[in-house]
Parts: structure tokens; sequence; C-alpha cells
């Protein structure tokens, strides 16, 4: 492949490129994202291959291999094009049956369609499929349809003509001005207006500058950097080279984690190929502009994600924070002006270049404008990704797409933020997402996390959680959070345990307060967020532990106790044969007893209990009822009485 | 790991120090684990003080400065795999295998780690063992997984 000199011969290529596709041809999309791959796509993918070959369907059916579509919780998902026909949990066994009734004979599978839990309908089209319909797909709709490792995929769905139109009908300024109208605001977390950070940078003397794309996403229950990355690399990387355009820098950085190895192997592929095709690399497109991009993997350290750090890292060095007298945008990797921004927000500006900031700003609420990526995860029904225009009520993201809670719990809360978010109470589930409107209910949007936890999730657990993982993850070097953290985590651990005492949330509100006050970096002043909100709306949770020594959701390990109901108990045998240590007493016909001794609360009884008979209880705040008599627990059988 | 790898690898990165991290990991990635020796090696090959690489390698979760299990254990504790009983999963593979997080057995067969979110928050708990995924772990399934590792 020789390198494209111009826009028009982009086009040309591009022409070239459809004319030889033939939208007609049975087309298998097949999710290799990371979430489909662990469900088995591999294997799904190896079968698909033989059984085309064994059917003699190789050139007559095409197999694509894509990344993430977000409907995780149903993978590994299969999409027969041109009728959009979508299969979900495929295996390996199902692939011979879906070639020769749906490819060969057009017939579609009822047994693999989506079962809509809400009407009890077959839905054939992925379209309509409550999940997907009520999305807004804007930035990550493109993924379910190329194949990651592919630029021509790409530039068949229009990708570079951004960067071909910037490049050939737009100054510089232009673009930065398009951006700065757009009013795009960073996705990974501050929610800073990108055109307002470029415009620094461009504007400072230093004439080398950086751009840079951070994909460190460190927060626990968030991946869709991990999706895009994977998914649909050109789609960073055309975004990443207009920015440098727009700020006039030569030189651009993608740090993305190592845990994370098809995200990196993703991005060298599409590097490479946007070298050789020259959308990268000297004189790009025929404009004069060069650019070049250097994948950095970090080694892991969530403080990393934060700006002055993540900097401070590619400089190979360990990544603490630095204190932001002046900007990053002016001062930053190797003291000159760096514009950071996340894989989502990078990936937004290739849409408003080619559709306009005016199109953009229709979209989403008055601060917040576009669609935000939020990953659905927790005890809901429909785990995935979803994407939805700003000022979507998180009511409609939680039940309209995300099908309600597991097994038909009650809700309890939504956490949104990562582990300097906040959690959100049912009665605030009619909060419209956005960046301001987040914040003003004590949480945040950080970089769309949203963990929803039902009656069974404990509050003052989930706020260990958090403070154990900040503690976990402080980099060490201004005290209030290295020890504050640490002191926190200890109060906290204790009141789960049952060691709680009176004016412990006092204590904790202090260190909080200090942490705030005095930390350096944004990691350090949010840290306390998930103890503050938590006790915000939850007090009487922290109470009832600490007072009654009880755990209202049933859940620290300390104060629960698992305890067979005697009444219920049909001495079945499977909580017995199931216990790993061997503490369920019992046999045949025989009332089974837990010695509380033994017991080491993994719960495997409570789970392996049959539903119908729901023997195995869990009991908090109280003692467990004496073992019944030996006589008491035989179980007679009707005739015998 | 003998000189002339670790030469290899540091001329792959162009010997500049500010390529450290990614030597390392390279390193790490191939040997399971950074000896003094090879810490020395680099130090001298890129003219960084000893002191910043330990800074470094004890710095960053990816690095070990002593030897790794044949197989490695990662339990998934991201907040999705917390809320749906990570800690449960946790605590049998801790019994199966005797050690804790950040341990490896005197046989050098498992080394226990925990990591904050792998990105496949739909299959919680998830636990990972050398690289494969096995999703929607129980905690009573964890030894059966274990069993297949020699």
């Amino acid at each position: 492949m020789s390198r494209i000199t111009s826009p028009a011969e982009l086009e040309t290529f591009r022409k070239g490129l459809l004319s030889k596709r033939d939208p007609n041809k049975p087309c298998i999309t097949l999710c290799s994202g990371s979430a489909c791959h662990a469900s088995g796509s591999g294997e799904v993918a190896a079968s698909l291959e033989a059984e085309l070959t064994k059917q003699g369907l190789t050139d007559s059916v095409d197999i694509r291999r894509t990344g993430c579509h977000g409907f995780c919780e149903r993978g590994p998902i299969i999409v027969i094009h041109p009728e959009e026909i979508c299969y979900f949990q495929i295996k390996p066994e199902d692939i011979p049956e879906i070639i020769s009734q749906t490819i060969v004979e057009k017939k579609v599978i009822e047994r693999l369609l989506y079962n809509d839990p809400a009407t009890n309908e077959k839905i054939i089209h992925e379209s309509e499929i409550p999940f997907y319909k009520n999305q807004e797909r804007l930035v990550f709709g493109s993924n379910g349809s190329i194949d990651p490792k592919s630029i021509e995929d790409y530039l068949a769905i229009g990708g570079y003509s951004a960067l071909a139109k910037a490049l050939s009908e737009m100054s510089a300024e232009q673009v930065l001005s398009e951006v700065k109208k757009s009013n795009l605001r960073g996705r990974g977390g501050g929610g800073f207006p990108a055109g307002r950070k470029w415009e620094g940078s461009r504007n400072a003397p230093e004439p080398i500058k950086y751009v840079i794309v951070n994909a460190d996403e460190g927060d626990p229950g968030a991946y869709m950097d991990r999706a895009l990355l994977e998914g649909n690399p050109h789609a960073i990387l055309e975004g990443l080279t207009l920015g440098a355009y727009a700020i006039g820098a030569h030189e651009g950085y993608i740090y993305v984690r190592q845990e994370y190895p098809l995200a990196v192997q993703n991005v060298h592929i599409a590097i490479q190929q946007a070298e050789e095709y020259g959308f990268l690399g000297k004189n790009i497109l025929g404009s004069g502009f060069d650019f070049k991009v250097i994948v950095h993997q970090g080694a892991g350290a969530f403080v990393c994600g934060e700006s002055t750090a993540l900097m401070t890292a590619l400089e190979g060095r360990a990544g603490e924070p630095r204190p932001k007298y002046v900007r990053s945008n002016i001062k930053g990797l190797w003291e000159r002006p760096s514009v950071l921004n996340n894989v989502e927000t990078w990936a937004n500006v290739p849409l408003i270049i080619n559709k306009g900031a005016d199109w953009f700003t229709q979209l989403g609420t008055a601060g917040s404008k576009g669609t935000k990526i939020f990953s659905l995860v927790g005890k809901i029904t429909n785990t995935g990704l979803v994407e939805v225009p700003m000022g979507t009520p998180l009511r409609d993201i939680i039940y309209k797409i995300g099908g309600g809670i597991l097994n038909n719990r009650k809700f309890k809360a939504v956490q949104t933020g990562g582990p300097s978010g906040g959690c959100i109470p049912e009665q605030l589930l009619d909060l419209e997402v956005g960046f301001d409107e987040l914040t003003k209910a004590g949480s945040m949007m950080g970089s769309g996390g949203m963990i929803v936890m039902d009656e069974d999730t404990c509050m003052v657990d989930v706020s260990r959680y958090f403070i154990e993982f900040l503690t976990d993850e402080s980099c060490g070097k201004c005290t209030p959070c290295r020890e504050g953290l640490r002191q926190m985590l200890k109060i906290l651990t204790n009141i789960t345990e049952g060691k709680g005492k009176e004016g412990d949330i006092e204590l904790l509100e202090a260190l909080s307060e200090t942490a705030i006050e005095g930390a350096l970096c944004a990691l350090g002043k949010s840290a306390p967020n998930p103890f503050l909100s938590t006790l915000r709306y939850f007090r009487e949770e922290y109470e009832a532990h600490i007072k009654e020594k009880r755990c209202p959701a049933l859940s620290c390990k300390e104060l629960i106790a698992y305890y067979i109901d005697p009444a219920k108990c049909k001495a079945c045998m499977t909580c017995r044969r199931k216990c790993p240590a061997d503490a369920v007493d019992g046999g045949k016909n025989l009332i089974h007893i837990i010695d509380q001794a033994k017991c080491t609360k993994c719960g495997t009884c409570f789970e392996a209990c049959p539903p119908r008979f729901g023997a195995v209880t869990k009991i908090s705040g109280v003692p467990v009822p004496p073992p019944i008599a030996e006589e008491e627990r035989i179980i007679k059988k009707s005739k015998e009485k | 790991m003998d000189n002339e790898r670790i030469d290899q690898i540091i001329a792959k990165h162009h010997g500049e120090a500010s390529s450290l991290i990614q030597v390392l990991l390279e390193i790490q990635s191939e040997n399971n684990w950074l000896p003094k020796e090879v810490l020395e090696r680099v130090g001298e090959k890129l003219q960084v003080p000893l002191t910043r690489i330990q800074h470094i390698a004890t710095f960053y979760k990816a690095f070990s400065l002593v030897p790794k299990g044949r197989h490695g254990i990662h339990i998934c504790m991201g907040t999705a795999c917390h809320v749906r009983g990570a800690k449960r999963v946790l605590d049998t593979v801790q019994e199966a295998t005797g050690i804790k997080p950040g341990e490896t057995d005197l046989d050098l067969k498992f080394s226990l780690e925990t990591v904050n979110c792998l990105g496949c928050c739909a299959l919680g708990p998830v636990m990972e063992v050398d690289g494969k995924t096995y999703g929607k772990m129980v905690p009573g399934d964890t030894a059966d997984v274990l069993k297949n590792y020699e």
C-alpha cells in the first residue's frame, strides 16, 4: 500500500473500497471484545471458519471479528448482515445450525434470539432490542460493524474524512474554535472543557507541544475506554491527530494500561496501518502537517490516571502528581505544553469536525453536550456499555436500558464516578445525568462507571471498599491522603467487623475534611467522597453497625451468621455436600444444622439451598437460635406417621 | 535472564532513560520477576541510579522483586465484582492455595494477586488464571478450577 497523499486520493480510494464491497453479501459479525472473548468467542470464531470451509461457503460469506457491542451480559454476540439478525450467547455447537439455517436457507433460529423479558417476545433485529433501542450510539456505534484490525473497515464507514476535511479546508484555529463551540467536556473525570484546554496550549509560547491520550482507565467498574481502544482504535488516532493539528503538536502519546493487552495490541496495529496509509507520519494527506504517535504502557498504578502523574510516568519516573500552579496544558510533559484528554473525549473529536459544533450541541443539557458512554454494571440485569445523550434520567438508564435490578431485588443505590464519586439513592433516580447535575447530588460523572447496588449491598462495606482501594493506590506524597485514608480504613473496617464505637462517624468526618483541604491532587481531595456520600444518604446503616452490631444488608461477614430454619429444611443434603468447611451436620431425613464454630461464612450453603425450600437464611444483630433437640431433627415420611 | 537479552531489550527502546518503565515491563513479562542483577545491568546501561529503579519497581504493581509461581491467579476486586461477592471468592481461593494476595506458595505453583478491574464487569465475579478468564465464579467452584493446574 502506498501512502495516500491528498483528500481527493482518499475519496477515490474509499470509493474503490466500497465498490468492491457488496452490501448484500452475507456477513457474520462476531463480537470479540474482552468480555465476549472470556465467554468463548474465540472458540466460536474457530468453529465459524471451520464450518464455512466445510460447507464450501468461504468465498460467499464474510466473517468480521469486531470489538465490543456493549451488551456484554449476553455474549458472545453474532449479528448477521444484511438482515441484521442478532443471536446471543452463542456456543461453538450452534454454528453449524446458524450456517445451514440462517445463512443458506435464510431462516431465523428462534432459540438464539433475544427474548424480551417485559413482553416475552422474541426480537430478531439488534436495533429493536430495548437495550440498544433506547441508546444513542454516536461514538460507540461503529464498534459493532468494523474489524478493529482493519483500517479499510474504518475507511469504509467514512474514517479519516474529518482529518481530510480539517487538513484541506480548515485552519488550525478553525478546528480549535469548532471544538470550543461544541463545548466538549472531558470524559475522563474532571469534565474540563476540551476547547479551553487546547487553546491554552496553542497560545503557549513554547514551540514544541504534545497531545496525549489518557487510556489509563483505572476506575474499577468502568471499561468504556478499553472497549473503544480495542474496538475502534482509528477513531481515537483520528481525534488525536485533529487535536495535534489544532494546537500545533507533532508528537502524541497514548498511555494505556498493560492490564489491557488487546487494547495495546490493536492500538499498535492501528498506528502501523495509519502510518502505512499516510494518516500519520510526514506530510499527512499532502498538507505539510507531520505527526507521530508513541504508545506507552502503564505499569499498574491508579494514580497515573491523574494528568500530572501520567505525564511524570511518561517521562519514565514514578507517577506522582505535581502541583498545578501552572496547568499542564502550559507546562506538562517535559515542561512543555501538553493537552491530555481521555479516550472517549478524543473519539468525539472526529464527529464534531465532520458534523459541526451546532449538530453536537443539539444533544445534551445546558452544561453537558453530546453523549456519554456509561458502563452499567453490578446488580443489573443487562450489564454492558451504554451510550446515551447527556440529560437522560438515571431511571431510564437503569430500567429501560439496563432492564432493572438482577433477580427482581430492590434497588438501593447507584454508584457513579469511580472511587472518587458517590452513591445516589433511590429518591434521586430521576436525576438527569450530566457533569453539574451529578456533582450537585454529591457524586460525579468521572469516567462513567455506574455500579448498581441492590438491597443486599451494604453501604458501609462499599465505602470501606473504596477507601481500601484508595489507601492502596495512594501514591504516598501527601500526608492527609497517605495517613488519613489509612486511619479511615481502620475505622471503617472496625465498623464492618462489629468493633465500631460512638464517635467513629465524627472522627471519619474530621479525617475527610483534612484530606479535602490538604491533599495536593484531585484524587486525594476527592478520596473521602465514597464515605461522605454514603453517610449523607445512608447514615442509618452506619448507626446500625455501630450501635446494634447489625448489618442491615446482611452482607458484612463478621456481623452475620448462616442459619438453617428447621421448619423449612427438607434434609436434602445439597448444602451439606457443597459446604467446603464441612460445617453442615445432618443426613438423609435428618434436619441439617450449621456448626457455627466451623462455619467460614462463605455462603455456599445459602446459594446451594434450592429456592423452593429457602431454608438457609442469614441473620444479623440477633443471636443464632440454639439447635433443636436431636429427636425433633428426624423427618418422618408421611407414610410412617 | 542474561545480559545479552537485557541489552537487546534496552536497544529496542533506543537506550533512553525515559523508556525505563517500558524496559522493565518487558523484562518482567519475559522473566516473570526482576532479579537484582538485572536491575543493576539496566541501571548501568540506561545511566539511571539503582535507587530510582527501586522506586519504580516498588511503585508500580506490575513489577515483582521476588520469583513468581508457575501459575498466576488474579482475582478481580473491581467494584462490579465486589458487589457480586468477589471477597468470598477470594476467601475460598486463599483457603485452597494457602497463600494471601501478593504471596507465592513454597512449591512455586501459584502466585495470588488481586486486581482492581479486568474490564469484564459483565462476568463478575471474575477470576483469571494464567490469562484465562473464569467468569461468574461462585465460592464453591474455585477449588475445581484450580485443580486443573499442576
